[in-house]
């Protein structure tokens, strides 16, 4: 099988530090990939680096486009890579804030990635908007509120709508249940593990919430000073680590 | 020239060098927004130092100046800005649309159809079409050059999903030669098909230092959904004075009781019609 997204020895520097260090891993289609560690190690640079919102220092980063096949991500052109972004990507943003419009109402927001891949029928955005809002337990009552006017759970459940209304295949999440309390965080597990698998997507979740990774990964990369420490299934890592700093993380989790 | 005080038309032939190769770009880019060096010029922004520079640019001793604010050649705007450039210049000045070769404009595109031997010179406020929607100007130009103009259409779908229609009323969005999305100046919508013209259209904004063009026969479209088709509407009453059904019209509040008239805003069409119903 032809891995969707293809890594290959990425690193990226910030001047003599370390951001990251020679990744690499596939990711196939349908696999939920978790990235964990703790703050500083590196998960978000990668994340970046892979959305194409950073610029790595040196690596491949190889997509398997629908159209032409795989392709070199990095090398390709700007207007290509916000196509990509678009359409077969979508990236959703620990703060709801950074990833939606928040003067725009939210049939507009959902619409916009529709509006900017050509969809011009009034009638056919909003259906599918009003869509997308039932789809992730929005009431179609407040298709015309600003996201200002939502909860933090709702509006983070509207901006995954507003990212996956063009049927993305690859997601990018980063944090995707930061800053949201425990009751409203086990919805929207509950909803991205349900849309995942319903739609066949991929993601890569970056998260230092073990407990996040444990529903939605299938598979587990552990980062430390922005090196790959240990990889594997997430069961298998989890309930059996290896490294001595895996050891920790996972010791670390407070039982009730 | 009638005062030697000046160079022709105000400005040095440097500046007037300068503005032009601005609008020979701006004429082979249509809608593309060319930045140049806007000079001081005797006046406030706000009152059409950026139509002010682009009309001296282009003036020559025979021409024929027209000068109209929101379509009237009367208003303070406009006689100011005439007589700044019948003293600068020295050049004729008409209030026929028919007879101008250049017409400076604030706001409105004149009733009569124009010519390819005129050029229409527009005072633009603010030139950026995405400005409201996104307020970095790095992302802004980032997006005319990769063409990616969905937040436009965001903009109308607010609209409607607000008002029931697209209730953008002047300065609406258009796409120019398939292109750039451009704004036209604060226009009223009724306007944006006298866009598509014979003459030379330029557009000067001097707080911002810009200036576009729209070239001769230029295609120009406006924006709209395909179940909200783009509607050029106008109030629904004939002219007052000339009776005119096919032009656009000022609401004019005649006393303190709910009184009003409706009359042409170009005030040189209302007046030559009248002429020739007389």
């Amino acid at each position: 099988m032809m891995p969707l997204l293809d890594v290959r020895s990425l690193t990226k520097t910030y001047g003599g530090r370390i951001g990251c260090a020679d990744v690499s891993f596939r990711l196939y289609p349908g696999e939920v990939l978790g990235i964990v560690g703790e703050s500083g190690s590196g998960k978000s640079t990668l994340l970046n680096c892979l959305a194409g919102h950073l610029l790595p220092d040196a690596g491949r980063v190889i997509f398997d486009t629908r159209a032409e096949g795989p392709r070199d991500v990095l090398e390709m052109s700007e207007p290509e890579r916000r196509m990509l972004g678009r359409t077969d990507w979508a990236f959703v943003h620990q703060n709801p804030r950074d990833g939606l419009r928040m003067r725009i109402s939210a049939g507009g927001n959902v619409g916009e990635r529709l509006m900017a891949v050509g969809a011009r029928h009034y009638g056919e955005i909003r259906a599918q908007a009003t869509d997308w809002l039932g789809r992730v337990e929005i009431g179609e009552t407040r298709i015309d509120d600003r996201p200002s006017a939502f909860s933090g759970g709702m509006q983070q459940r509207l901006q995954i709508a507003r990212n996956l209304v063009t049927g993305p295949r690859l997601v990018f999440m980063d944090e995707p249940t930061g800053g949201l309390d425990v009751s409203v965080q086990a919805r929207l597990l509950d909803l991205i593990r349900g849309l995942v698998r319903r739609m066949g997507l991929s993601a890569i979740v970056v998260t230092h919430d073990l407990a996040v990774v444990r529903l939605l990964a299938d598979r587990l990369m552990v980062m430390k000073d922005g090196q790959v420490i240990e990889t594997g299934l997430t069961d298998q890592v989890l309930d059996d680590p290896q490294a001595p700093y895996t050891q920790l993380l996972v010791s670390s989790v407070l039982q009730v | 020239m009638s005062d030697t005080d000046y160079n022709f038309a105000y400005l040095d032939e440097q500046t007037k060098r300068m503005i032009r190769r601005a609008i020979l770009k701006g004429v082979a880019v249509p809608g593309y927004q060319v930045p140049f060096a806007s000079r001081e010029m005797p006046m406030p922004y706000g009152w059409g130092t950026g139509g002010v520079q682009v009309t001296a640019a282009c003036l020559t001793p025979a021409d024929r100046l027209k000068v109209i604010d929101q379509g009237a050649d009367d208003t303070t705007n406009a006689v100011s800005i005439r007589k700044f450039f019948e003293k600068t210049a020295g050049v004729a000045v008409t209030e026929r649309t028919a007879e101008a070769t250049i017409i400076q404009t604030r706001h409105r595109i004149p009733e009569v159809p124009l010519t390819e031997d005129q050029i229409l010179v527009y005072q633009v406020p603010i030139p950026e079409p995405l400005r409201f929607l996104e307020p970095s100007e790095v992302e802004t130009r980032k997006m005319h050059a990769l063409e990616d103009y969905g937040l436009m259409h965001v903009k109308l779908y607010e609209d409607i999903s607000r008002h029931g229609e697209i209730a953008t009323a002047y300065a609406y969005p258009v796409k120019v030669e398939g292109r750039y999305v451009m704004d036209p100046s604060p226009i009223p919508k009724f306007d944006n098909p006298k866009l598509e013209s014979a003459a030379l259209q330029l557009f000067g904004a001097g707080r911002e230092q810009r200036i576009y063009a729209v070239p001769p026969h230029t295609r120009v479209v406006s924006l709209d959904f395909d179940d909200y088709p783009f509607d050029p509407s106008k109030a629904p009453h004939a002219c007052a004075l000339c009776g005119a059904l096919d032009s656009y019209l000022d609401e004019v509040i005649t006393d303190d009781a709910g009184g009003r008239m409706f009359v042409c805003s170009d005030t040189d069409f209302c007046a030559s019609r009248r002429g020739e119903a007389a």
